[in-house]
């Protein structure tokens, strides 16, 4: 796979520390909810650095969405927040990655979606909630979102007006830090019991998403094992780094 | 240099360079230990030098790659087998 040069066509702020980049790659394949790609930048001094970031839109023709957190030590993600305009240009390669997918047309049985983010780990998923939002058939999904505290979320809006729209959407928060005030959202860490009360219950054999730091991955991802659920149909995808993918 | 643990999925876009298909949705059978599972819930260190995967069962190596100016090495020998889908209908690549 090559390296295709990217124009970035918009940066839309998302919170304090987050943004989103929309570009136009010509000649982009198509992709599939969950996927991601690498960006690689290059100083004037020739010095190249690449990370991978999730891509955070329904497939849209060459049109890709990035959304990216700003992480402490972080020199590519601390350019893309703070540095990139429309009409820079970035190089990516992609679309990547074939596991943490979900495809809205599926063979084999009907399956509800479970997915749970641990702060930033929301992108990819959201990739999955909008490719859902335009897909024919509603697959039922279930969210549960683990976030530090308002000020840290991405996509409220969104997340708020399509789960309104349709009943198929169900969203739920877990501040682990401060919660909206006069909210009845929940504040600490993702428990078992969190995760019966909003997710699926193992006997519907949902397909589950997991997302975010590591620690958290794995938390999630054992308290579901714990709570009946096959873990051959619980995917997941880590980030290095509590802020995400570095 | 820095050096985080990660998963398997973050191989895909070097992988990508060398396979037509992705690997990262493969399943591979651990030398080692001899369990078995997809290459993307591998344990993975990422650092300038390169990226090793580790078995998430037992630690030990299964991958390890390093990619330099104009070439790449790829050392598969802590897996016994990889079984990879090949789609009938391709997907986006």
């Amino acid at each position: 796979m090559t390296w295709r040069v990217a124009t970035v066509v918009a940066v839309r702020p998302e919170n304090a520390r987050a943004v989103t980049i929309v570009l136009d790659v010509p000649g982009w394949p198509g992709h599939l909810a969950g996927q991601h790609v690498d960006v690689r930048l290059t100083a004037e001094d020739g010095y190249q650095a690449q990370r991978s970031y999730s891509i955070a839109s329904a497939p849209d023709g060459g049109r890709v969405e990035l959304t990216v957190v700003e992480v402490e030590d972080g020199e590519v993600s601390e350019y893309l927040t703070t540095v990139v305009a429309a009409g820079d240009q970035l190089e990516v390669r992609g679309p990547v990655g074939g596991w943490f997918v979900w495809r809205p047309d599926a063979p084999g049985p009907f399956r509800p979606v479970m997915l749970v983010a641990g702060g930033s780990g929301l992108v990819p998923l959201m990739a999955m909630i909008r490719t859902r939002a335009e897909s024919a058939a509603k697959v039922p999904f279930r969210l549960v979102y683990s976030v530090r505290d308002p000020g840290s979320l991405l996509y409220r809006e969104e997340l708020d007006r399509l789960s309104r729209k349709d009943g198929g959407l169900h969203v739920t928060f877990a501040f682990t830090r401060t919660a909206p005030p006069g909210s009845a959202w929940r504040t600490g860490r993702i428990t078992a019991r969190l995760l019966a009360e909003a997710g699926w219950p193992s006997v519907d054999e949902p397909d589950v998403f997991v997302c975010g730091p590591t620690g958290f991955v794995e938390s999630a991802a054992n308290l579901l094992v714990d709570l009946g659920h096959d873990p051959q149909r619980i995917r997941t995808e880590r980030f290095g780094s509590p802020g995400g993918r570095p | 240099m820095t050096q985080s643990r990660l998963d398997g999925n973050a191989l895909a876009g070097n992988l990508s360079e060398i396979f037509r298909v992705d690997i990262t949705a493969a399943f591979g059978q651990c030398t080692h230990c001899k369990n078995g599972g997809p290459v993307a819930e591998t344990w993975v260190f990422a650092s300038e030098a390169g990226m090793v995967a580790r078995c998430p069962v037992c630690a030990e190596v299964v991958l390890r790659l390093v990619r330099d100016t104009g070439r790449a090495w790829l050392d598969l020998s802590g897996l016994d087998c990889l079984q990879i889908a090949i789609p009938d209908d391709p997907q986006p690549a």
